[in-house]
């Protein structure tokens, strides 16, 4: 990648300093806010001695839309889809910390084929997200075809979400008790037609990354972090594990289903870019592992609690049941009564912790839902994480964090 | 499920007895609740706890996941600030919490977890609690020259301003927000405890006849909108 292109921005003034060599000056670039390789809207204001970055400040918040502030003045049904639209490559994940989240204040646990469901369609997720973080980010370091082709294996699992919840990306599909409704009878069949032939995928998409000379030039030694900076930083996922701290929400505090999975944690060794890629790839197989372990595992019986004060009433029910009707309307319009208290309640998104800080006061609305979004924290690292690198290893960086701005600007 | 769900909160008793017997007289108040501790410390305590927090080999405390505000206007001191600690070496969380108003600045803990300068960036840009020795205390979600701190409760959900691009000046200008429809808030909270399994009316069947009077006017009253 040219510099050119890396300074699409606008170029602001330089320092003042004029009692220096004339001739050497440090120049302030903007870097963004729109940028292919700024994986959204980001404004980085990057100083930088020649073509090594001495310091950079983020600004973000250029996609704000106060989801925390939407979330208190809905319910807590209506406050689920705000969850998908945060980091759009992985709604499932953010769905499942919020509706964990509320079910723990309710003391509630859904039904056994709701937990197979929901650790299903995590992973699902979880590939989903990878799927477009890795090739994003051999694109950003120049290599065009892994994107063409993971767009193709994204779309096979976007046919998934919709069979379940009619939408390819906004899911909506987790509830407080459960989920929505039960999986279409041959979906399990389907994805695990898509599951056979998912591992040759990986092994093409890697015979093009994982050796390759340029994208190793461009990855390894590049962005280093240690175990230490990554735990001071706040670092988690991928990024963490890459660093070589083998912590996973799913084994440590294990939820849904995850305590009966049987599945590895991939560690990297040097915590650069390259380690992180590494990770993510052997993630996705880690991923399908627990996919076809949940499809063999899982037995029928209900998707949603059938405590008629939290859940709405099936559709066959509600026809003949008054009381039946009498519920879904008081949980479509008034909505369930969360009892007052407060939870942490975490879910190992792909991008790292997903936390869900949630404040109830015994109303039907949150009294306060603070968004805990892993890529906050990675972000926040880039000035310390890129000085001393040429100005193009940051596109590797960011890459590499998994940077979507839905989460972080929230 | 219930046999762990002790064990964990026999861990969270224990480690909020050793925070007790270190500080003593500076824990305000303790709470456990969903299997999960929360403390509530004096801002003056502050640091030196989240130092001893960290370090300290029976807590390890090394990451600060999440720092954030919550408002409660009608308390004396309305904001709390609430620090999500994890420890991995335990596998134990931790809530502090700082209760605070919009004058008393809360002291900043950046210099125990460097993750702490963002989100203590955010809780001033969306509450206006000040942190005192932060390096870099600018806004953060909102927009260059934003006015006011808008996850606060009395902050309308609306806003105050609304930029557009004008095409005769070429640039983008704020104007008072202007609906171009009422604001609506759809209050389908029941004046009627209606989710619970008693029905309204239940709790006279105990009291005998001596209370019939109040009856007709606890109907009467009950349409809030």
């Amino acid at each position: 990648m040219s510099i050119n292109t890396v300074v699409a921005g606008s170029t602001a003034g330089m320092p003042e300093s004029s009692d220096q060599d004339p001739t050497i000056k440090n120049m302030t670039i903007n870097f963004g806010p729109q940028h292919p390789a700024a994986h959204g809207v980001l404004r980085m204001v990057m100083e930088m001695d020649g073509e090594v970055i001495e310091r950079v400040d983020p600004h973000i918040g250029l996609l704000h839309r106060g989801t925390e502030k939407l979330i208190e003045y809905k319910t807590y049904m209506q406050a689920i889809p705000y969850f998908d639209r945060l980091d759009y490559v992985s709604p499932m994940c953010q769905e499942h910390a919020f509706v964990r989240a509320a079910e723990k204040l309710l003391g509630i646990t859904p039904p056994e084929r709701a937990l197979y469901i929901r650790t299903l369609f995590d992973e699902i997720t979880r590939i989903l997200n990878h799927l477009l973080n890795v090739p994003a980010f051999a694109m950003d370091v120049g290599a065009m075809t892994p994107m063409l082709w993971a767009f193709e294996e994204r779309e096979k699992l976007m046919e998934f979400y919709d069979a379940v919840c009619g939408a390819r990306l906004h899911a909506a599909y987790y509830r407080v008790g459960g989920v929505h409704q039960d999986m279409p009878a041959d979906l399990p069949e389907k994805i695990l037609t898509w599951a056979e032939q998912f591992p040759k995928f990986m092994d093409d998409m890697e015979s093009l990354l994982t050796e390759n000379r340029i994208f190793k030039q461009r990855s390894v030694d590049i962005g280093v972090i240690t175990q230490e900076e990554a735990l001071a930083w706040g670092m988690t996922g991928p990024v963490l594990r890459a660093s070589g701290v083998p912590w996973d929400l799913r084994r440590a505090q294990p939820y849904a289903m995850y305590e009966r999975m049987d599945f590895e944690i991939p560690v990297g060794k040097s915590g650069d870019c390259y380690s992180r890629y590494l990770v993510r790839v052997e993630e996705m197989r880690q991923s399908l592992r627990i996919i076809h372990q949940c499809l063999e595992q899982m037995k029928e019986g209900p998707v949603l609690t059938d405590d008629a004060k939290i859940a709405p009433p099936r559709r066959g029910e509600m026809k003949r049941s008054m009381e039946a009707l009498i519920h879904h309307f008081k949980l479509y319009t008034e909505g369930v009564h969360v009892p007052a208290g407060e939870t942490y309640t975490a879910v190992e998104a792909p991008k790292g912790e997903f936390g869900v800080y949630l404040v109830a006061d015994g109303t039907n609305k949150p009294y306060r839902c603070k968004i805990r979004a892993p890529g906050f924290a990675h972000l926040q690292a880039m000035d310390h994480v890129c000085r001393g690198h040429m100005l193009a290893d940051s596109v590797a960086i960011l890459g590499a964090f998994d940077i979507v701005f839905g989460e972080i600007d929230r | 499920m219930s046999a762990t769900g002790d064990k964990a909160i026999d861990a969270l008793q224990d480690l909020a007895d050793y925070i007790e017997s270190k500080f003593p007289n500076e824990i305000d108040e303790r709470r456990i609740a969903n299997d999960e501790l929360s403390l509530v410390v004096p801002a003056s305590s502050l640091v030196r706890l989240c130092k001893f927090l960290r370090d300290d080999a029976n807590c390890l405390f090394k990451q600060c996941m999440d720092i954030c505000g919550v408002d409660f206007p009608d308390r004396e001191k309305r904001f709390e600030i609430v620090y999500n600690l994890l420890s991995m070496k335990h596998n134990l969380r931790l809530r502090l919490k700082v209760e605070t108003d919009d004058e008393m600045p809360v002291p900043s803990v950046t210099g125990v977890w460097p993750s702490a300068g963002w989100w203590e960036r955010e809780t001033w840009d969306l509450y206006g609690v000040f942190f005192s020795d932060h390096p870099d205390l600018r806004r953060i979600l909102t927009d260059y020259g934003f006015e006011g701190h808008p996850l606060r409760k009395d902050f309308p959900l609306t806003g105050f301003v609304e930029p557009r691009y004008d095409a005769e000046q070429r640039r983008v200008v704020y104007e008072p927000v202007r609906l171009t429809q009422e604001f609506r808030t759809f209050d389908f909270l029941s004046p009627w405890e209606g989710m619970t399994q008693d029905l309204p009316g239940d709790e006279k069947a105990g009291e005998g006849a001596g209370s019939q009077q109040g009856a007709p006017g606890a109907a009467g009253e009950g349409g809030k909108s």
